[in-house]
């Protein structure tokens, strides 16, 4: 600030310049603040209508039971089969959209509204429903359990 | 950018020697604006450029999680706005400034237009810049479709229906545009490539020409301001009229983010070819007056389809726009030319007519 | 069965002969001599069923009139109805079973065409009220096979012109049930079709298209019809309704309903004109069904107050959190995960509903309590969306303050520049 010397009012224009610059930092601040918080990946894996990454690892999911989880905003379930393998459907029962759950005392699926029976491929086998549950892809991947439409 | 160009420090001095610092501290000092009555238009140009950089920042920033497929592109941004911090900020001033930037843009044209500041040497700057209207036109077009919402899906079949009115080219060039017969993933694929790609690039040339043919010419003086003589004052463009500009684009980008606080951009439903179309699609604002235009033409005119003449007089009329330098021969050679004025007053006029009853005309009539 | 087996084998030596299998029979025309005649005589009631036949499922399989009137369609004058020739004419009321029966009680005929069709029908109509009072009374007017599948234009169940398709079921039973005179000596009520038609049963088959939705035989039965008895209602329409028939019948008033003789179910939801079960029906109110027995003081009165009151505030929280969250929503926050997890509250809501057929406060509420837990969260989750675009609010007035700061900080340095030139 040599220059402020020659100026007539030195103590103004030194507040002017101090007074913007720390309003230009301050608005630096503001502006990078939020593109820096944007930059950061969010803790919750991106999801897509193909494919779900669910919050569930494999080895919390037991023989012989179920559970739903969201898919593309419609509810699904994910079973493990007595036998051990994984498998994904849609959880919307195909009679009247309830919301169908793993029945593990008759060791398939089941929906509580009006009855329907499901097997462990999601074919209507007794009951009301019309037609078998949509049936998606489970993969395991190491700690990861990814749920996929089917081609 | 506050410290005053003369403080000549040893980093300045190192960096002149090898990029020439003194030579663009030239370029700049050499730069006057001309004060008068009808100064504040000038800010206006430098307004719509400010909103173009935050369309390019705020793009940029969209496309590190947007993902450009049928499948993924709405559930993409539904993650960017409800996992992503501040990814309801970044895409809501990105829709904001959008509207902003044309709003502006077309502002800017008018005043131009009004002020004839098309006429000889500046005949190629209004070209560049009448180009541009239609990148940004392109772009609010191409981005509209991007979130493969329901609005957006229909909008876009409607407007792209439009093309295939075009006598002759019309079904191919509708076809090309929509990258098949129908509005799908590949229309999606199509738009994306144009909306972040070409249409940039473009604007990246003719943005460029218009601005160094800016520097050359200097600012237009309004002939009536010419003819009024008297003592011409100007101001340095810079720091002087660069700081009025910093003052103007603070506004807007405070306007911005309470446009964006109060009012964030909506995603609405997915996007469902099967759906029936919903209630109230209408394009975006800029386009509702030929939207509108197109709507209110009776169905055959002179025995050819309304549809067909309205495309084509908009095809005319951009092409009349396009020429005005080379048609207004009376200002070219400086003389007083009421009849352009009339025309552009009739444009504008007739633009809000259309756009206000685009808005509140029922919609089944 | 032995005669019946012995006809059956008749039929099916005149049929092979005749008419070969029905792939051999497509490449030459045959022409039966019985349908020449009938449609030469231009009497309506003797071509009529000649002309219905076409459209028959049996002469889509392949099958002529021989098959059931016997006699012999190759001779082409009156011998082709010799009774020699095992010509029976128009089957009298008691024979039409047997002729059916002949074949659709043929287990290894049956297996040709139709290897699912059951083949117990004619058993089964033994044991329903219609068989029985045409053996033991030879009731004139209870309805045989042909009542219900009108001979000469029988139809698959699923074919939806079939008079026995779901959706024409109610009708074709109404025919007969419907009709006061002609129901009048069984004094048994004839307005079961048109509650049927008020029930919400028939409204989601015929509204809403759902096939499965029941109508009369998925209760009653269809060959072997008979009304549900007083004591197993509950499993009939237990079929479809599982849960709550297993929480009704452990529940105090499956035992007390059944010593008072009322029937199950029906005695709270009625029969026929069965309506959508609201939270209404619950509880001491207008609508409430429990009024009917109980009152405010007693035991099972306070329970179904309390119930109805449960069921209240779980809608009631749930509805709550839906309106937060589509406030949160309105107003451009992204809240599905949310909107998509309350959908739990409307499971729980479900199964307490249910458990009301089980009669204790203490089924409903340990059915209810996750939903309550839902319905909370989900609420959090609003208010705490409406809490972020708070914060939005408050971030949006700093950095509108900033950029005040600076426009000043800028417009103090312009007239600084100003007035020095």
């Amino acid at each position: 600030m040599a220059e402020d010397t020659l100026e007539p009012e030195p103590t103004r224009r030194g507040f002017i310049s101090w007074f913007l610059g720390t309003s230009a930092g301050a608005f630096l601040l503001s502006v990078l603040y939020p593109v820096g918080r944007y930059l950061i990946p969010p803790p919750i894996a991106e999801s897509t209508a193909g494919t779900v990454t669910l919050p569930i690892k494999p080895d919390d999911v037991k023989p012989n039971t179920g559970q739903i989880f969201k898919f593309a905003n419609r509810p699904a379930i994910l079973i493990r089969t007595p036998a051990g393998e994984l498998r994904a459907f849609s959880a919307v029962c195909t009679h009247l959209n309830c919301t169908v759950q793993y029945r593990p005392d008759l060791a398939h699926i089941w929906c509580a509204c009006h009855n329907g029976h499901y097997d462990l491929n999601g074919k209507n086998i007794a009951g009301p429903p019309p037609r078998p549950l949509d049936t998606f892809v489970v993969n395991a991947r190491g700690n990861q359990i990814v749920v996929s439409k089917s081609a | 950018m506050l410290i005053p160009p003369n403080r000549h420090g040893r980093l300045w001095t190192w960096l002149d020697t090898r990029v020439g610092l003194a030579e663009l501290e030239k370029l700049l000092k050499k730069k006057e604006v001309p004060v008068h009555r009808h100064t504040l238009w000038y800010y206006l140009g430098g307004m719509t450029l400010f909103l173009f950089m935050i369309q390019v920042a705020t793009g940029i920033l969209l496309l590190l999680y947007y993902r450009p497929s049928a499948e993924e592109a709405y559930e993409s941004i539904q993650f960017l706005m409800a996992e992503v911090e501040f990814g309801w900020l970044i895409r809501s001033i990105h829709a904001w400034a959008a509207n902003l930037m044309i709003f502006t843009l077309f502002i800017h044209l008018f005043s131009v237009l009004l002020l004839k500041a098309y006429r000889p040497p500046r005949e190629v700057t209004w070209l560049s810049g009448i180009g541009l209207l239609g990148v940004a036109l392109g772009l609010g077009f191409t981005g509209y479709l991007l979130p493969w919402n329901q609005l957006a899906y229909f909008a876009t079949k409607v407007g792209t229906e439009i093309t295939g009115v075009v006598p002759v080219v019309g079904p191919f060039l509708g076809r090309v545009l929509r990258g098949g017969d129908e509005v799908t993933g590949a229309t999606l694929t199509r738009f994306y490539g144009i909306h972040v790609a070409v249409l940039p690039a473009i604007t990246t040339l003719l943005l460029g020409l218009h601005l160094f043919l800016v520097q050359r010419h200097g600012m237009s003086v309004p002939p009536s301001v010419e003819q009024a003589g008297g003592p011409r004052r100007t101001m340095p463009f810079f720091p002087n009229f660069l700081l009025r500009d910093l003052v103007g684009w603070l506004s807007a980008l405070a306007a911005l983010a309470a446009l964006a606080a109060y009012f964030p951009t909506e995603l609405g439903q997915k996007a469902d070819p099967f759906a029936p179309a919903p209630a109230g699609i209408r394009p975006e604002w800029y386009f509702m007056f030929m939207f509108q235009t197109l709507k209110l033409l009776p169905s055959y005119i002179l025995g050819i389809e309304g549809e067909v003449v309205g495309v084509i007089s908009f095809g005319l009329g951009g092409l009349f726009l396009l020429l005005i330098p080379f048609l207004d021969r009376r200002t070219a050679r400086g003389e007083p030319s009421h009849l352009f004025t009339w025309i552009g007053i009739a444009i504008i006029v007739y633009m809000l007519i259309l756009t206000y009853l685009g808005y509140t005309m029922v919609p089944t009539q | 069965m032995r005669a019946v087996g012995g006809l059956g084998a008749v039929a099916w030596v005149a049929l092979l002969a005749l008419l070969g299998w029905p792939s051999a029979a497509a490449g030459q025309q045959r022409v039966e001599s019985c349908v020449t005649c009938h449609l030469e005589t231009g009497d309506d009631r003797l071509a009529d069923p000649v002309k219905r036949f076409g459209e028959d499922i049996h002469s889509a399989k392949g099958f002529g009139c021989v098959a059931c009137h016997g006699g012999d369609a190759k001779e082409a004058g009156m011998e082709a109805m010799d009774p020699a020739k095992g010509y029976i004419g128009k089957p009298d009321r008691q024979q039409v079973q047997t002729v059916c029966g002949r074949c659709h009680s043929d287990a290894r005929f049956m297996k040709r065409y139709n290897p699912a069709l059951r083949v117990d029908q004619v058993t089964e109509y033994a044991t329903s009220v219609h068989g029985r009072r045409l053996k033991e009374l030879g009731d004139p007017k209870v309805a045989i096979c042909v009542s219900c599948h009108p001979a000469h234009s029988i139809k698959p169940p699923s074919d939806p012109r079939s008079t026995v398709h779901p959706l024409k079921v109610a009708e074709t039973c109404g025919r007969c049930h419907a009709d006061a005179k002609h129901m009048e000596a069984y004094k048994i009520p004839t307005d079961q079709f048109q509650k049927y038609k008020e029930s919400v049963h028939w409204r989601m088959m015929s509204i809403k298209g759902d096939l499965s939705a029941p109508t009369c035989n998925d209760c009653h039965g269809n060959h072997g019809a008979a009304p549900p008895g007083v004591t197993w209602v509950g499993n009939v329409c237990g079929q479809c309704h599982a849960v709550q028939a297993e929480f009704f019948a452990k529940s105090i008033h499956a035992k007390v309903f059944a010593q008072m003789g009322a029937p199950g179910c029906a005695a709270c939801h009625s029969n026929h004109e069965i309506k959508e079960a609201t939270d209404a029906m619950l509880g001491l109110g207008d609508n409430a069904v429990c009024a009917g027995c109980h009152a405010a003081g007693d035991k099972g009165g306070k329970a179904a107050v309390e119930m109805r009151a449960l069921l209240d505030s779980l809608s009631g929280e749930s509805e709550k959190a839906r309106a937060i969250l589509l406030q949160a929503e309105r107003a451009g926050m992204e809240v599905s995960q949310a909107q998509f997890d309350l959908n739990g509250a409307k499971d729980a809501l479900v199964k307490a509903r249910a458990a009301v057929h089980a009669f204790t406060v203490q089924a409903v509420k340990k059915e209810g309590e996750p939903g309550f837990a839902i319905g909370a969260k989900a609420y959090a989750r609003g208010v705490r969306a409406l809490d972020e675009l708070q914060f939005r609010r408050k971030g949006l007035a700093v950095s509108l303050v900033i950029i005040l700061a600076l426009i000043v900080g800028l417009v103090l340095r312009i007239r600084q520049l100003d007035r020095r030139s």
